[in-house]
């Protein structure tokens, strides 16, 4: 469980994040919003890009902003990025590897455990390939294999399915849902699809300008007017 | 609610890697068979002017090694590696004069103190990047060269200080030793060669492992890297001390090479074209290291020893071979080549075919 209390971003005299507080209870969670909602934000004082001018983010009863950036993967905390970073002069084996090597799991388990998460992501190429050579999706499930490996307990997946047709987005639900059960961990997907995060995410929390406007279970939520208002707007007579 | 336990059912899959691919077989084979023919035959066959030149290329390909793992590998613009040579060249000198230690032990604390003292300059790195890298550690290789000039380096005394009576450099001043087997020229190129490749191989040994993957994931992308759990300070400094330590290595080797080093033979604009040079070669492969060798210390050579041309001459095909990288190779020369020649066997092969199939080859 993420437990978020009062947390507030500043960058010179913008505020990302206005006081939020909110809970991610567990399993695959949503977080959505319109674009400059502060989700990206979010995910960056979660990576320790960004220190937060106050608040506390308590994970399964660790203190998270007392951790020091590089040592938040060792602890178990993943994270995908809306822009490709898979490595492309590294092979898919050796992308995924360096993942499980700081992450603290054991080295001997390492050749296993990377093959079983590209085996999970459904990833049919040989690991030996570079990553240069691959298409967009095969990326993508690389990236995917990367936030997995290694004992994750928290995956934070930033636009997943950004740019994949129809049917690979569909593909790509499909493992997102099975990553709670497989691995035990807390996923939060941040996404414009709200298909895919309606079909993923039993809760979903919605950021507008900062500021937390619903949260709770994800059916609900998109019905909520509130949330309807900040993505469709609202009707101004002139 | 908290999150559910991992699932115990998870096995590794029967799936297992593949063996090395033909390519990796290819290279490591070629590295050898050329490897025994520099250490073997090749000393026989060309005189010794040659030989000193063919050292003098295996150094500075470990230099350019230094630069290609701080730029190729980590993205860090370092243009210090001839200052970190010279510092190499001169704590191995002094040394020499000031004990009798064994020479390998020479060239470790020679390795050493320069690693600590590149690792030193390296701290900047972990604020700046780009061109402000590049600025630092041009002017780390400018105030090395300015310190050389005003100690009136090597100044032919002996023991660490090495003061001579008349505070400059004289006719009296000792060679550095070499080791007592390799002392003629051609042992000493022998030597030198098998230490430049156990260097290549320390620097193999990273690439292929822990560090050099993160290196691989700073480059990329900081954030990304950080994200991974990669520790960037941690293996921005690492990338540094390796790359001083090989490059001090080489320093002492260069010191034995021309037994009384001058201040001459270190300019600060060298680092510009062994930068340069290592662009040329192929910033991202071990290969461009020894082409890049070839380019600094060989190609002026035969310019200049062998066809009497002005040495002006070489800066101006550096230039069009930067350029020429920049625009069309980004690989450089080690990548590119092996790409042309694929080129070429295969329209061979298909002219052979055709004429075999008694058909005109096309125009």
């Amino acid at each position: 469980m993420i437990e978020v209390q009062s947390l507030i971003v500043r960058f010179a005299g913008v505020t990302p994040i206005d006081d939020v507080s909110v809970d991610f209870p567990g399993g695959t969670c949503g977080l959505i919003g319109p674009n400059g909602a502060g989700k990206t934000t979010f995910f960056n004082v979660l990576s320790g890009f960004v220190r937060p001018a106050r608040g506390a983010i308590r994970v399964f009863g660790d203190d998270l902003l007392a951790m020091a950036d590089f040592r938040r993967a060792r602890w178990g905390l993943r994270r995908t990025f809306q822009t490709e970073q898979a490595i492309e002069g590294l092979s898919i084996f050796d992308n995924v590897a360096m993942i499980h090597e700081h992450s603290g799991a054991k080295r001997s388990s390492r050749r296993a455990d990377v093959l079983s998460a590209l085996e999970f992501v459904g990833l049919d190429i040989s690991p030996k390939a570079k990553v240069g050579g691959l298409s967009a999706r095969e990326r993508r499930l690389v990236e995917l294999a990367r936030a997995v490996v290694g004992k994750p307990r928290v995956v934070l997946l930033d636009e997943p399915a950004a740019g994949l047709p129809a049917a690979e987005t569909e593909r790509m639900a499909g493992i997102i849902q099975k990553i709670p059960d497989t691995f035990g961990a807390l996923v939060i997907l941040v996404d414009h699809d709200m298909g895919l995060v309606s079909s993923c995410c039993q809760t979903t929390a919605v950021l507008d300008f900062g500021k937390l406007i619903a949260s709770g279970p994800t059916p609900e939520v998109m019905r909520d007017v509130h949330v309807m208002r900040a993505y469709l707007g609202t009707e101004e007579k002139l | 609610m908290t999150a559910a336990p991992a699932s115990e059912e998870r096995t590794a899959p029967a799936r297992t890697l593949p063996k090395p691919e033909l390519g990796t077989i290819v290279r490591g084979a070629v590295m050898v068979a050329l490897l025994a023919v520099a250490i073997g035959p090749l000393p026989h066959v060309v005189g010794s002017d040659w030989i000193t030149t063919f050292t003098s290329v295996a150094i500075y390909a470990v230099a350019a090694l230094g630069f290609g793992i701080l730029y190729g590998r980590v993205g860090m613009i370092s243009l210090g590696q001839i200052a970190l040579l010279t510092i190499g060249c001169w704590v191995g000198a002094r040394i020499a004069y000031a004990t009798s230690l064994p020479f390998p032990i020479l060239l470790i604390a020679a390795g050493g103190i320069t690693c600590v003292i590149g690792t030193l300059v390296g701290l900047p790195a972990l604020r700046l990047s780009g061109l402000y890298l590049a600025l630092i550690t041009l002017m780390f290789a400018g105030a090395t060269t300015i310190v050389l000039a005003v100690t009136d380096f090597p100044n032919g005394g002996g023991g660490f200080k090495g003061r001579s009576g008349t505070g400059a450099l004289t006719t009296s001043t000792p060679p550095v030793r070499r080791p007592s087997w390799a002392n003629a020229d051609v042992a000493y190129y022998r030597y030198t060669v098998i230490v430049c490749a156990l260097l290549f191989l320390l620097v193999l040994a990273h690439v292929a492992a822990k560090p050099g993957r993160a290196w691989a994931s700073i480059r990329e992308s900081e954030p990304a890297a950080l994200a991974a759990g990669v520790n960037i300070t941690l293996y921005k400094l690492w990338a540094f001390a390796l790359a001083s330590f090989i490059t001090g290595v080489a320093g002492c080797l260069l010191a034995a090479q021309v037994g009384v080093p001058r201040a001459i033979t270190f300019q600060t604009q060298d680092s510009l074209t062994l930068a340069a040079a290592t662009l040329i070669g192929g910033i991202y492969s071990l290969w461009g290291a020894i082409v890049a060798g070839i380019f600094q210390q060989l190609v002026p050579f035969l310019f200049q020893a062998q066809w009497g041309l002005n040495s002006n001459l070489v800066l101006i095909l550096f230039g069009v071979g930067l350029l020429q990288v920049l625009l069309t190779a980004p690989g450089g020369l080690s990548q590119q080549l092996p790409k042309d020649l694929g080129r070429l066997w295969r329209l061979a092969a298909g002219r052979v075919r055709s004429l075999a199939a008694g058909e005109r080859p096309a125009p």
